[in-house]
Order: C-alpha cells, then structure tokens, then sequence
C-alpha cells in the first residue's frame, strides 16, 4: 500500500508516477519513500522492508545486509555470533587497503565481509554463514576464508549442518596470492566436512561470483539462489570479448546457471527459510535408511 | 626499458657468436678469443640484467613466447609418457594435457596446461586456457590416479581459465571448485610446478597439492596486473606497478609460505636452457616424491589438509 500524506518524496513529483500514487504527491523530501533499483517504482518504505526488500512491483530482489538476512532466516533470538574477534591485517602492505578497510568499516558498520554463527531454523540447529556485499564488495580475503573454514570445523566438530548465503564480487585482490588461496583454502574445508554427512547448503544471493562461486560456493549439496542474482565467473565485459557472438540476455544470472544445470532451484526471497527447513529435514530428519 | 629491451643487445651478441662459430666449421680460422670476448660480454650482460629483474621483467618473463611449455617439459624430463584424452561428457580440452608416464623410479599422472607455440597451435589450445572439459578430463585423471595409487604431478601454465559464455555455460566455476575438492580427497602424493603464468582461479584448480614448486622466473596471481591496473587506476597500462602491488613473484610467494620451493632457472632464464631447467624441474620433483612416498596415505590428505589451513593472514580483536 502506498501511504498518503505529508511525507512524499521529491521525485514523486517528476512524472512516471500512477493515478493513485499522483493524488498522493506532496512535494516534500522523506525516507518514508524508496525507489525499486530495477522497475524504478516508488514504493512505500514499511511496505518494502515487510516483502523483506523484494519489489512488490516486478519482483525484483534488492540486496540484503548480512544482519538483516540472518533475521529473516533463523529463528527469533536462536543466533549466537562466532569468530566476531577476526579482523583483516594487510599482508601485501597492498596501496590504499589499509584505508579501503577503515572506509569499508565505517560504512558497512561490519569489520569484515561474513558474519557466522550458530542459529537455528525452525527448530534445525545449523552453523549459518552470511556474507555482507557492503564490505568491499563481499569479497573474500583471508577472513573471510578463515571463518568459512571455521563453518566447516564447527559443523564436522559438532555434527551440524552448514548454511552458507553467498554474496561477494571474488577474491580480495588487495590480499594477492593470499586471497587466491582462500579458495583452496574454503574447498579443503567442503572436501573434510563430506565426513560429517551433514548437509551443506549454499544459497546464491546478488551477486555470487569469481573466486567464491569457484570454491565453496559450488560444492554445496544443494544450491539455492535468489531471482535475478547475478551469479557468474569472470565479468560480463571479459565474457563477452573471450567469446564468439553475443552472451545471451539473462547471461550470468540465477536463471541461466538454473537452465545449465549449476543450480538446484530458485527460490523467492520469502520461501528461502522454509525451503531450508524442509531440506535439513528431509537430510537429517531421521528414520535414515 | 622491460626485459625485452635488454633481450635485443643479448640476441645480437648471441648471433654473432653463432656466425663467427659457423666461420671456424666453415672456414676453419681461428676465432677462439673472439668468440670467448663476445661470450664473456654475454655472460656479463645477463648478469647485469638479472641481477635487477622488477616484477614486471618476470611477468614478461612468465609470458615469454620462447618460454618452454608443460609438454616441453614432460618430454624433456620424463622416462616416456603417453597422453590420455577427454572428459567422457563429450568434450577434449586441448588446453590441458594429461597422461600417465613415468619419471625416475616413478609412474605417475601428469596434467598440465599447455599453451600453443604458434597462431594456429596457441588458437587450438585457447592461449593455455582451460575451459570446463579441461578440469574436468582433469579429474579423471586424479581420481585414476586414487585407484591405482599413483602419484599426481601437475604443471601449471595459464594466464587464467577460459571466462567465455561458453565455458560459463558449462560450469567452469565448478568444475575449478571441483578440481580442487578431487585434489584434497586423494590419498596419494600431489606435486605442482608453477612453470610460467600461475593465473588466479585457473591454477589454483591444478595446485591444491602437498608441495608447490615454483620456477624462479614464473609468477603467481589472483588476478593478472592489467585487470589490477584497470581496478586500482582504471589505466591498464599502469600493469608494472600493479605487479609490484601483487607481490606475484616466486620471492614473494615463498616468503609469504605459500609455495614450498624455488626451483632456479639457468641465468638467461628457462628459455635459453630449456634443458637444464628441465633437469632441475626433474630432480626438485623427485626429491618432494620421495619425501611424500614416505608418508601414509591418510597423512598425505592430512597435510595437504593442514597446508592449505594455515594460509591466511588476519589478526584478533582484543574482547
Ligand atoms: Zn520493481
């Protein structure tokens, strides 16, 4: 529902704007208001923050903050941070990283790009990683690779299932090598974690790429991804110049690693908890032959 | 001035050396002392020259077009060894070889990637970039060598993995993944040599293994320093620098212990001695073989494990 009243916001005014949503225009600054990246509609902000940030419009799904994802997966008050103390250091000594990190923190309120736990959903006691794209784009340096590895030990130690929402740009160039072998580093983690026979779960969210989706990412037992995510390997513009004929429309998106068989099912923002539930309950509900 | 720069003064000397040597076979005239100055001057000149190689003369280095290739090497170290072929979902990758073969009092299973020595071969093998079929035929090789208990060497050569809309649309992020879960699973030794370009994702793939060699002049990144330069500055051309920020060199790559070996190259670097590099490629992956054969084969996976553990560089809050 579109609220009437004083707290219009300014481009409201502009035009593209429906007959019922025009009676409304004041022209007069809020953040009462947000406006759908994709469609471009205004939408009403409580409305917007209810559809968990999913355009009730088009449907687009709008990028989640790694807290406010937690809050809308597990169940209330079940999640208790692990490995919060971690914190990046700069072991290239790389040009701006150092500043890049501080600027990253202060504006993403987080000190690294994951946050993990161990929460439960619906009832399902799991070790849940969240990774946040706000800090320096999700990408995954030696933090990151650590508390993903940590996942795994925690899920073998205590032989719980692992969730992991994937969100990140790749590796984290500023670490070099040491970034790259994070990759190795998360996939030995999957490999050792097989013999725990506790189901790993990743969900792609916007955007899963690069050097995560090309370790951890894609060795879950099962993947969920959101509508739309971008999920892909190299950026659209090296794709496209490495290759004979133009990429297809929906090239690296949710929908067309689905159509190629790298993803088990998409899943709308709304159903991905009870999706879930009913996947921990389907692997480790019992009466196991 | 790059490496490439010093290279011509070196090449000049390097054929007149040549011409007056065909003149002594020729001829037969004595050219003796010439000769030994204009060797001396040679030697001098590389000396001089690679006594100051930047990270970027080694990116070049790495890329060189003379530089010998993985097959080059397997043919210059092996006892024999015979190529086997494709994925068995319908594809070759010719960007990757792989075969069985033997070297020193080992059988074993060599894969690598392999680029092209002219247009038309450097075209077919896709400039040594594998697409999803090459980790994939990859894999098959691995897990052969699981079930006949084989050791495992790879020979890592690649400026990246192929990121077409092709190789996207069969799962090249995966199949990397996957090459690398298949690595960490085996109970048998695993060696790999960065011979040349150790391009981000796309050698990772090939070197999840218990010893990482790297050759003196190669380099190994997460991401090539023109992608850096473009990302850092928006200016490609800005690449040494970035290669410099990257920390790409085998130097470096050892001192942040993340490779367990320098393997050195002939002065000149491997190009100009393909030969003795070979030998010294051979016998640094002998020996790591016959530290690892002493291991059992839970351990192996255990180490490699723990290996790759340890890699990281963070720091604790204090609570
Ligand atoms: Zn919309």
């Amino acid at each position: 529902m579109i609220g009437a009243g004083d707290s219009l916001p300014p481009f409201l005014v502009s035009g593209r704007i429906g007959a019922m949503q025009r009676r409304a225009v004041v022209a007069s600054a809020s953040d009462q208001w947000v406006q759908c990246a994709k469609c471009k509609k205004i939408l009403f902000k409580p409305d917007f923050e209810q559809a968990m940030r999913v355009c009730p419009s088009c449907g687009h799904h709008h990028r989640l903050r790694a807290r406010e994802r937690i809050a809308f997966t597990v169940d209330p008050n079940s999640f208790v941070e692990t490995d919060a103390d971690l914190r990046p250091a700069d072991p290239l000594g790389f040009p701006e990283y150092a500043d890049k990190l501080a600027k990253g923190a202060q504006s993403a309120g987080e000190n690294e790009a994951i946050i993990t736990g161990i929460a439960t959903i619906e009832g399902h006691r799991v070790v849940l990683g969240v990774m946040d794209f706000a800090f320096m784009g999700g990408s995954m340096g030696s933090v990151v690779g650590e508390k993903v590895v940590r996942c795994f030990e925690r899920g073998l130690e205590q032989s719980l299932p692992v969730i992991l929402f994937c969100a990140s740009g790749g590796a984290r160039m500023q670490e070099g090598l040491v970034s790259l072998m994070q990759m190795a580093k998360t996939t030995a983690g999957v490999a050792r974690f097989q013999q725990a026979r506790q189901p790993y779960i990743a969900v792609f969210t916007d955007p899963t790429m690069a050097g995560v989706l090309a370790s951890f990412a894609s060795l879950a037992d099962v993947i969920l991804a959101e509508p739309g995510a971008l999920v892909g390997f190299a950026g659209q513009r090296v794709a496209a110049q490495a290759s004979v004929g133009k990429p297809p429309a929906n090239f690296q998106t949710a929908e067309f690693q689905m159509e190629h068989g790298m993803i088990d099912l998409i899943v709308p923002r709304k159903q991905i908890r009870p999706t879930l539930a009913y996947l921990l309950d389907i692997f480790t509900g019992g009466a196991r032959v | 001035m790059t490496i490439f720069d010093f290279e011509k003064p070196i090449n000049e000397l390097e054929s007149a050396i040549q011409e007056l040597r065909q003149l002594v076979a020729e001829k037969g005239i004595d050219r003796t002392r010439e000769i030994a100055e204009l060797e001396a001057q040679r030697e001098r000149l590389l000396r001089q020259i690679f006594s100051h190689l930047r990270p970027w003369d080694k990116v070049l280095l790495a890329r060189h077009p003379k530089r010998p290739y993985a097959l080059d090497y397997i043919r210059l170290m092996c006892e024999s060894f015979v190529e086997l072929h494709g994925d068995r979902l319908g594809f070759d990758d010719p960007a990757i070889v792989a075969g069985v073969g033997k070297l020193g009092a080992y059988r074993l299973v060599i894969v690598g990637q392999q680029k092209g020595r002219d247009l038309k071969e450097r075209q077919r093998r896709n400039f040594g970039m594998a697409k999803p079929e090459g980790y994939r035929k990859a894999m098959r090789m691995f897990q052969l060598a699981e079930k006949f208990r084989l050791p495992v060497l790879t020979l890592v050569d690649t400026p990246a993995a192929d990121p077409g809309v092709e190789s996207e649309s069969r799962g090249i992020s995966e199949a990397i993944a996957r090459s690398m879960l298949t690595l960490f699973e085996l109970t048998v030794p695993t060696v790999s040599v960065i011979l040349g370009e150790g391009g981000s994702g796309g050698a990772i793939a090939l070197a999840a293994t218990n010893r990482v060699l790297m050759l003196e002049h190669a380099i190994y990144s997460v991401i090539p320093p023109e992608g850096c330069a473009a990302i850092l500055w928006r200016d490609p051309n800005r690449a040494p620098e970035a290669a410099n920020a990257l920390k790409l060199t085998a130097e470096e790559a050892l001192r942040l212990k993340l490779i367990d070996l320098i393997v050195p190259e002939p002065l000149g670097a491997a190009h100009r001695d393909p030969q003795t590099t070979a030998l010294s490629v051979r016998s640094a992956i002998l020996q790591q073989l016959d530290e690892l054969s002493q291991m059992e084969p839970e351990a192996l996976r255990e180490h490699r494990y723990q290996r790759f553990r340890q890699m990281g560089v963070f720091q604790t809050a204090a609570p």
